[in-house]
C-alpha cells in the first residue's frame, strides 16, 4: 500500500514537472490505475464482489476510458504541450515539495491512530488533491484543467479509501459515474472550444466579465470564427 | 416508499427516452405529461405525510416537503414556457445576436432530456437522507445543466457551460471530502452516512473533525450554491442559458444546493454546534449580500443583474440560517418567495430579450409600452424580489430582520437594511429606465456612443413581433399572483409544515 502511495506522489511530481501533454494524460491513466488497486489492497482478506467490481470500473473508468477519450482530445486540438504556465514546470516542481510538506503536516496534525488511517496512503491523496488544484489555477490549457480535475478528484476518492469508508456500493459507483460522466462532458465542450475560439486557453475565456471596461485581451479566432485550423500548435523541440 | 422513488425515477425514464425519440411534438408531450406526473407525485407524497424508508437513504420530511414541492412548482412553470420557447426557437443556423457569427442550437431532443434528468437528480437531491447519495445527486444536477446551459451554442454560453462545469465540479469534490470528514466523526455505533444514525449519535460525535467537515461542505455546496466569494460561475451561467433555463437554475437548483448545507447544519445543531456553522453562514450571507449589491449597482445586462439578485438572495439564506431562532422560519419561507419570483423574472427578461433582441439595459426602453404585459410583469417583479409590502419576500425578509433585532445583533442588522437598500436602488435605476420611456428605434445607440463594435441588434436578430404568446405568459403572472398571495395570507398548513422544518434545525417557529 506504502509502494502505491509513493508512486501516486510521484506521479503527481512527474506532472508538476512535464510539459508533454501526452505524457500527462498517461500519468493520469496510471494513476487511475493505481487507485483501482488500492481498495483490494486495502480491504486485505475479506474480498467482497462489490470490492471486486469497483476496482474494475475504477480501473476501466478511469484508467482507460477517460485517457483514452482525453487524448483524442489532444489529436484532434493538435496542442501537444502545455506552453508558458503561469508558474514555470521547475518552481511548479518547488511548489509540489512545499505542497507535499503541508500534506505530510495536515496528515500529521490530523490524530489517527495508524491501524485505523494509514498514514502515507492518506498524506500522498491530500497531495493529490492539491497537485490538482495547484494545476486547476497555474496552467492555461483547457484540456489541463479538466487533467488536473481528474488528478484532484482521484485525490478524493484516495482520502476515501484511506479511510476506510466502506460507502454502499450505489453510492461508490454513483461518485464514479459522476466523475465520469463531468469528464465526458468536459472532453465533449473542449471540441466546442476549438471550435469556437481556436484555442484552448481557459486564461482567455473572458467575454463574460462585470469588469469589462478593462481591455480584453483579443482573441484569436475573432475573424474566422469558423476556421478548423489550429494556431496552437508548438514545434515539439 | 414505491411513490417516493416515483418522483426520482420517473422524469429520468422520460428524460433518457427524449433522447430517442425523433418527433418533436411527441417528445413535447412527452415532456409536458413528465412535469405534470412529477407535480401531482409530489403533493400526493406531501399529503402522505413524513416517511422514511429504503433503510433510510430516501424519505420525506417537512424540509424536503417544501423543496420538493417548490421544485415541482417551478419546473411545471418552466415546462410551459419552454415547450413554446423550444418551439419558437429557429432551427437553422442564424447570426449570433452579440458577435454575428453563425449559431445553431443544441437538438432539441438533448434540451429535453437534460431538463428531465435535472429534474430527477435535484428530486433525488431533495429527497436523500444519505449525505453521500445527495452528493451524487447534487453532482448529477450540474453534469445534468452544463449541457442546457450550453443550449445556444454560442462562444458566451459556451464559456458559461465550461466555467460551471469546471468550478462546480472542483467546489462539489471539497463537499466530498467534507463528507468523507462526517463519516470520521462518527466514534461507534453503525458508521453509515444516513441522517437518521448521524442523528442518532449526534451527542457523542467527535467536534473537531466536524468543524473540519462543516467547513468543507459549507465550501463545496456553497459554490453550488452560489455564496459570495464562491459565486463567480453564476452571472455567467444564469445569465447565457436560456430563459426557462435560468427560471430553474435560479430558483430550483440553487436552492439543492442549500439543502445541502441545511442538512449538514441540521447535524451540527443536533451535536450542539449550531453557532459554529451558524457563524459562519452570517458571515456568507453579509458577504453574498455586500457583494451583490455592489454588482448590482451599474449592471449593463439585465440577466446578470438577475443573476446577482440571486447571490443576494441565497446570502439572505444562508443569513436567516444563520441566526437560528426564528430566522429559520423566515429563511425557509424566503425560500419559496425568491424562487417563485425569481423565475417569473427570468421568464419576464426572456419575453423582453425576445423583442428586443438584446441584454444591454441601456438598450431596453419602453418595454411596458411595447410588450404591455411583460412590462408590467416586470416591474412586480422588480417590487417583489426587492422585498416591496405587498408581495410574500417582504413577509420572509422581515422576519429575518427580526430575527437580528431579537438576537441584538444590531451590527448585522444595520449591514442587512444597508444591502437590501443597495440592492433596491441599483435595481430600481435598471429595471425602471428599462420598463418607461419609449421605445427608440436606433434601440438606444445614442446613449451608446462607442458602441459601434458590436453590429446593431436588428441586422443579426429578428424580433418578435405582434400579441405576446400565452405561454410566455401564463407562467410568470401565476408566479406573481402567488407570490402576491403569499404576501397576503399564510396558509396554515404551509405554516405549519415551514415550523416543522425549522424545528428540525433546532429553530422556533414564527
Amino acid at each position: 500500500m506504502n509502494i502505491i502511495s509513493v508512486l501516486l506522489i510521484l506521479s503527481c511530481l512527474l506532472l508538476l514537472g512535464s510539459s508533454r501533454l501526452h505524457v500527462a494524460i498517461r500519468v493520469v491513466a496510471a494513476q487511475g490505475l493505481l487507485l483501482g488497486i488500492l481498495p483490494i489492497i486495502r480491504s486485505m482478506g475479506d474480498f467482497t464482489l462489490g470490492i471486486w467490481v469497483l476496482a474494475l470500473t475504477t480501473i476501466v473508468a478511469k484508467g482507460v476510458l477517460l485517457p483514452w477519450l482525453m487524448s483524442v482530445c489532444l489529436r484532434h486540438t493538435g496542442i501537444r504541450r502545455e506552453i508558458e504556465p503561469f508558474i514555470g514546470f521547475g518552481s511548479s516542481l518547488l511548489y509540489g515539495t512545499a505542497l507535499l510538506a503541508l500534506a505530510v503536516w495536515i496528515t500529521a496534525r490530523l490524530h489517527l491512530t495508524p491501524a485505523q488511517v494509514p498514514a502515507v496512503p492518506l498524506a500522498s491523496s491530500f497531495f493529490a488533491v492539491f497537485v490538482g488544484l495547484f494545476l486547476m489555477v497555474t496552467r492555461r490549457k483547457a484540456i489541463t484543467q479538466s487533467l488536473a480535475y481528474l488528478v484532484m478528484e482521484n485525490g478524493v476518492y484516495g482520502v476515501g479509501v484511506s479511510m476506510s469508508l466502506d460507502f454502499p456500493f450505489v453510492v461508490e459507483l454513483g461518485i464514479l459515474l459522476d466523475v465520469f460522466v463531468g469528464v465526458f462532458l468536459m472532453g465533449n465542450l473542449l471540441f466546442h472550444l476549438d471550435r469556437e475560439f481556436e484555442h484552448v486557453d481557459a486564461d482567455k475565456l473572458t467575454e463574460l466579465s462585470d469588469v469589462s471596461d478593462v481591455a480584453q485581451p483579443p482573441s484569436a479566432g475573432i475573424d474566422h470564427p469558423r476556421g478548423r485550423g489550429c494556431h496552437m500548435v508548438e514545434e515539439d523541440a | 416508499m414505491s411513490l417516493l422513488l416515483s418522483i426520482v425515477f420517473l422524469p429520468a425514464a422520460a428524460g433518457i427516452a427524449s433522447y430517442f425519440i425523433r418527433s418533436n411534438r411527441l417528445r413535447r408531450l412527452l415532456w409536458a405529461t413528465a412535469a405534470a406526473l412529477h407535480f401531482g407525485l409530489s403533493i400526493t407524497a406531501c399529503q402522505q405525510g413524513t416517511s422514511v424508508n429504503l433503510d433510510h437513504w430516501i424519505g420525506m420530511d417537512s424540509l424536503s416537503a417544501v423543496f420538493l414541492v417548490l421544485t415541482s412548482l417551478l419546473f411545471l412553470g418552466a415546462t410551459v414556457y419552454g415547450i413554446g420557447y423550444v418551439a419558437r426557437e429557429p432551427v437553422a443556423p442564424r447570426p449570433d445576436t452579440e458577435d454575428g457569427s453563425l449559431v445553431k442550437n443544441e437538438p432539441e431532443s438533448i434540451f429535453t432530456g437534460g431538463i428531465l434528468l435535472l429534474l430527477s437528480s435535484m428530486s433525488l437531491a431533495i429527497l436523500s437522507r444519505h449525505l453521500a447519495l445527495q452528493w451524487v445527486a447534487i453532482e448529477g444536477t450540474t453534469l445534468a445543466s452544463a449541457p442546457l446551459i450550453y443550449y445556444h451554442q454560442n462562444r458566451r454560453s459556451l464559456e458559461a457551460a465550461w466555467k460551471y462545469l469546471i468550478l462546480c465540479s472542483v467546489g462539489i469534490a471539497m463537499a466530498l471530502l467534507g463528507i468523507f470528514f462526517i463519516r470520521m466523526t462518527m466514534q461507534d455505533g453503525p458508521r453509515d452516512l444516513t441522517l437518521a444514525s448521524l442523528l442518532a449519535q449526534a451527542p457523542t460525535l467527535n467536534h473537531s473533525w466536524l468543524r473540519t467537515a462543516f467547513i468543507f461542505m459549507l465550501v463545496g455546496y456553497g459554490t453550488k450554491m452560489g455564496l459570495a466569494p464562491l459565486h463567480t460561475w453564476l452571472p455567467d451561467a444564469h445569465s447565457e442559458a436560456p430563459a426557462p433555463i435560468s427560471a430553474l437554475l435560479s430558483g430550483a437548483l440553487l436552492n439543492c444546493a442549500f439543502l445541502g448545507i441545511l442538512r449538514v447544519q441540521q447535524v451540527c445543531a443536533a451535536a450542539g454546534m449550531a453557532k459554529f456553522g451558524g457563524d459562519l453562514l452570517i458571515l456568507f450571507g453579509l458577504v453574498s449580500m455586500g457583494l451583490a449589491g455592489v454588482f448590482i449597482l451599474r449592471q449593463a445586462d439585465y440577466k446578470r443583474m438577475l443573476a446577482y439578485s440571486s447571490v443576494e438572495h441565497m446570502g439572505i439564506l444562508a443569513l436567516g440560517v444563520g441566526l437560528g431562532g426564528i430566522g429559520l422560519f423566515g429563511s425557509f419561507l424566503h425560500v419559496i418567495n425568491h424562487s417563485i419570483v425569481k423565475a417569473m423574472l427570468f421568464f419576464t427578461a426572456g419575453n423582453i430579450f425576445s423583442r428586443f433582441c438584446t441584454k444591454d439595459t441601456m438598450k431596453v426602453r419602453g418595454a411596458c409600452s411595447v410588450l404591455p404585459i411583460s412590462g408590467a410583469l416586470w416591474i412586480a417583479g422588480f417590487l417583489a424580489i426587492t422585498g416591496s409590502p405587498p408581495f410574500g419576500t417582504f413577509v420572509s425578509e422581515f422576519t429575518v430582520l427580526r430575527a437580528t433585532l431579537d438576537q441584538g445583533r444590531w451590527i448585522v442588522a444595520a449591514l442587512y437594511m444597508l444591502f437590501l437598500l443597495l440592492v433596491f436602488v441599483g435595481m430600481s435605476a435598471i429595471v425602471l429606465r428599462m420598463a418607461l420611456g419609449r421605445k427608440t428605434e436606433d434601440g438606444g445607440q445614442r446613449t451608446e456612443g462607442a458602441a459601434q463594435a458590436t453590429a446593431p441588434s436588428s441586422v443579426v436578430c429578428h424580433p418578435s413581433s405582434g400579441a405576446e404568446p400565452l405561454t410566455t405568459i401564463i407562467p410568470p403572472l401565476v408566479f406573481a399572483v402567488l407570490a402576491l398571495i403569499l404576501g397576503v395570507y399564510l396558509p396554515g398548513s404551509l405554516a405549519n409544515t415551514l415550523h416543522n422544518a425549522a424545528q428540525l434545525l433546532g429553530g422556533a417557529g414564527k
